[in-house]
């Protein structure tokens, strides 16, 4: 009977992986294959975020002298380069646009990008979303996203990545027109994804190198702890 | 000096005799097994929860306009404030984790059966606070699904007949869940609960030790006063509590042999709890919800609404009775019928092992229909989903009629007198 | 019960060991709950070194600007109330500035970086009050003494270096905080020369 009950208490534990094997469903998502500890990609994915998003979106919740240190930026270099909103470098980074006239103009208030890399699955949402726009013209803004359907954001990045179309079979075809090369512009994305990661946990890097550390220390805990267990009992019988 | 001390004390308050009968001369069978450790990890998690918990107070803004925010600030400004917040959000799942598991093994051993009916009321009500503790824990972080799944939940009581719609206004405080509403669950959240918590807890294990634990055998390790030779006596020193009433047989002391034995499952626990709270805080989506990383915002519903894994099968229950108040009688009772499980089951043997095959399988077909109805709750509802839910739904409530109709009359088999091994 | 003798230093070895490695850990564990304490991001953004333009200021005049919550002082000294400042050391608590109510570059006889330029917090020593500014009518408290403070609360009074007359509450000196001149007409309170 105690093998039944054993068999049984394994039984529980492999059942719940089994049933939890429930499709997860929703558009194909390319891999961004970004890499947070990558301090220059995340340095270039900032400078892109001023330059071509900060106007409409902001980072309400994560401070300019927090993102120089965490990126390796010196604060003197950050006022100069990075910081055009906001008087003091511990401001958040915001800009001034008013979201009731931003509602009006876009439809909705353009939102907060801070967390947005945890709202919507991780930076791969963020790295195929900027490089799936592509022609629409029932859309009032001549675009439309195969990731986020009907979007109400124009292709700001039309200029770099050029423009793309649809055919008959939903297929969309390479970037043409712009400034970037598609791998130039894929890199681009990557390191505006790989920024917004960031953004979203910005303690992500210490949590787990902490966490190595106390898990660590836990197994040596355990060690003398066994040990401590399996000394006293040798008293029960 | 500390003697002294002790000595002082002791006689002004019954330290070190409380000590005794509660963990140095507390007789615990020897034969207890993995599933008796969750007991204990439950508490650590408390403790847990406890600490964190007014520690996350401390910079958290109870308002409609402060708190999703506030949350933000704890995660980014405030120094550790991140691990405080993941120990405290992991730890809101681990609590449900072990409690289930804990409940499991009273379940599997016949441990809620005479004497220890009123333990496991104890530990009934545990459990009904955790979860409303939990649900208003969960609208605080003020995030989208915060907000959703209060709505939900809230809307439930709006299924009572007649009083319905005024009870729901009257527990938001507000024509629609607002900062009134997240104010009063946040002051009961911190404060009322939690102490009701720690009561019940003291209850549930003042109650435990007055009956004394139960064992995987479901033996009685106390025998009436007298009935054993001495040379068969447990060699250990008991509280007089205990040995001027029985003869105490196969038992060990709580205190050092379970104390040691679960600080290794502490420790093991630890290294699992850490491994999801460094590596993986958001539970892979279940611990932490995706919509709640957005500000609540009543115009928009997330595209699916899921209850934290915790609340899942009573969610499916709800959510498979095609009408709104049957659904929630249906939840309702799915608790009820737990705290009157020491009354459904009318057999006299405790153990699973040595209880009829039906009673095994009975007891697994539960288990199978918990867990289904628990995934089932975090999924969108699908025709198929819904039928199998119906049958879950079945299976859960059909485990406590069966058990009732069989356990009247069961074949068992012989219970051996003493702990075996 | 063991027939095998209990081995009483092993057992009492790994009970120390194991509440030593615990120990760590709660002391570990106690790092979180004590660091947050500490002040936060937010806290330190609003602490942070406050600018202002000196040179509008007209002599004789004092601005108030407000670091870390507190009134600070700033007042451009004319050349007249610059030297008298010495005429009344002997009614003074501490005329020499012994006591370190100020960063080393200003313990000097106007305990200032520019003698033009007292920058102090307007926080009475005594016990907390905002001292005001006396400008011409100072002499209804101390006689002789054209400018000064005096504080409403106890009446404790100070020069126009924020030395603290005998006979009243006031322990000491007004604080001059940390400051600096990165430029000849911008004062930068809470941060020292060289330090960013």
């Amino acid at each position: 009977m105690n093998k039944f009950i054993r068999a049984f208490t394994f039984g529980i534990f492999a059942l719940v992986p089994m049933l939890t094997l429930a499709a997860s469903s929703g558009v194909h998502l390319d891999k961004a294959g970004n890499d947070l500890s990558d301090k220059e990609s995340l340095k270039r994915g900032f400078e892109s975020y001023i330059n071509y998003c900060l106007g409409c979106h902001q980072l309400q919740y994560q401070r300019y002298n927090r993102t120089f240190e965490d990126l390796g930026i010196s604060e003197a270099d950050g006022i100069a380069n990075y910081m055009y909103t906001g008087d003091k470098v511990g401001d958040h980074i915001t800009n001034t646009m008013p979201a009731k006239d931003a509602a009006k103009w876009f439809g909705n208030t353009p939102p907060d990008l801070t967390l947005m890399a945890r709202l919507k699955p991780g930076p791969d949402y963020i790295y195929t979303y900027l490089r799936s726009f592509y022609v629409d013209p029932e859309r009032p803004f001549g675009v439309n996203n195969t990731v986020l359907k009907n979007a109400g954001m124009p292709h700001v990045l039309q200029g770099l990545q050029g423009v793309r179309t649809m055919d008959e079979n939903g297929k969309l075809s390479e970037a043409t027109g712009g400034s970037m090369t598609v791998e130039e512009y894929d890199a681009f994305a990557r390191d505006l994804a790989n920024f917004l990661e960031y953004t979203g946990e910005p303690s992500k890097l210490k949590r787990e190198a902490m966490g190595y550390w106390v898990i660590g220390f836990l197994f040596i805990f355990l060690i003398f702890a066994y040990l401590l267990k399996v000394e006293y009992w040798k008293d029960v019988h | 000096m500390l003697a002294n001390l002790m000595a002082w004390i002791d006689k002004r308050l019954p330290l070190t005799d409380a000590v005794n009968k509660h963990a140095g001369q507390y007789p615990a069978p020897k034969n207890f097994n993995f599933w008796y450790v969750f007991g204990v990890l439950a508490s650590v998690v408390l403790v847990n929860q406890l600490l964190t918990g007014v520690w996350l107070t401390m910079s958290y803004e109870p308002s409609g306009e402060g708190a999703f925010a506030s949350v933000e600030y704890i995660m980014r400004d405030v120094d550790y404030g991140w691990l405080l917040r993941y120990m405290h959000s992991t730890g809101a799942s681990a609590f449900f984790v072990v409690v289930y598991m804990h409940m499991f093994r009273g379940m599997m051993y016949g441990s809620y059966q005479k004497p220890r009916e009123l333990l496991w009321i104890f530990g009934m009500l545990i459990f009904l606070v955790l979860m409303a503790e939990a649900f208003m824990g969960y609208l605080l972080p003020w995030g989208n699904m915060s907000y959703w799944g209060a709505q939900v939940i809230i809307s439930l009581f709006g299924a009572i007949p007649i009083i319905g719609d005024d009870l729901t206004l009257w527990i938001r405080g507000d024509y629609v869940i607002s900062g009134a509403t997240l104010n009063r669950f946040f002051a009961l959240h911190v404060i009322a609960m939690p102490l009701v918590l720690v009561v019940l807890v003291f209850l549930h294990i003042l109650a435990l030790h007055e009956v004394g634990s139960n064992n995987p055998e479901g033996t009685d390790i106390k025998k009436p006063k007298g009935s054993v030779p001495l040379e068969e006596h447990s060699k250990f020193t008991f509280h007089e509590q205990y040995t001027k009433k029985y003869d105490i047989v196969d038992a060990i002391p709580f205190h050092p042999y379970y104390t040691v034995k679960d600080l290794v499952a502490i420790v093991i626990f630890l290294i699992i709890f850490s491994w999801v709270m460094f590596f993986n805080p958001e539970g892979g989506g279940y611990f932490m919800e995706a919509p709640n990383f957005e500000p609540a915002n009543g115009l928009k519903t997330p595209e699916h609404i899921a209850p934290v894994w915790y609340f899942g099968p009573f969610y499916t229950i709800l959510r498979v009775i095609p009408d709104k108040l049957l659904g929630a009688v249906g939840m309702f009772s799915a608790i009820i019928v737990l705290f009157l499980l020491p009354w459904f089951d009318r057999g006299t043997v405790k153990s699973i092992k040595f209880r009829c095959t039906a009673h095994t399988v009975n007891l697994a077909q539960f288990v199978i229909c918990f867990i289904a109805l628990g995934i089932l709750g975090t999924l969108p509802s699908t025709p198929v989903y819904n039928l199998i839910g119906t049958i879950a739904t079945f299976g859960y409530f059909g485990f406590f009629l069966a058990l009732w109709v069989y356990s009247k009359n069961e074949k068992t088999k012989p219970v051996p007198e003493r702990v075996s091994g | 019960m063991s027939n095998a003798p209990v081995n009483n230093g092993r057992r009492r070895f790994l009970t120390a060991a194991t509440s030593v490695v615990g120990g760590v850990g709660v002391v570990g564990l106690a790092v979180p709950f004590i660091g947050s304490w500490n002040p936060s991001a937010r806290a330190k953004a609003a602490g942070a070194p406050v600018e202002v333009n000196v040179s509008k200021i007209e002599p004789g005049q004092l601005i108030r600007a407000e670091w870390r919550g507190k009134p600070v002082y700033v007042i451009r000294r004319t050349e007249e109330i610059l030297s008298t400042l010495a005429a009344h050391d002997d009614q003074l608590k501490d005329p020499g500035s012994e006591e370190p109510q100020q960063p080393t570059y200003a313990t000097n006889a106007y305990r200032s970086i520019k003698p033009e330029f007292m920058v102090a917090l307007g926080v009475c020593t005594h016990l907390g009050c905002a001292p005001t500014h006396h400008q011409g009518d100072f002499e209804e408290f101390v006689e002789g003494v054209k400018d000064g403070f005096f504080c409403p609360c106890h009446g404790s009074k100070f020069d126009m270096a924020g030395r603290v007359f005998q006979s009243v509450p006031a322990p000491t000196n007004l604080v001059v905080p940390e400051h600096s001149f990165p430029t000849a007409d911008t004062l930068l309170i809470g941060v020292s020369a060289g330090e960013a």
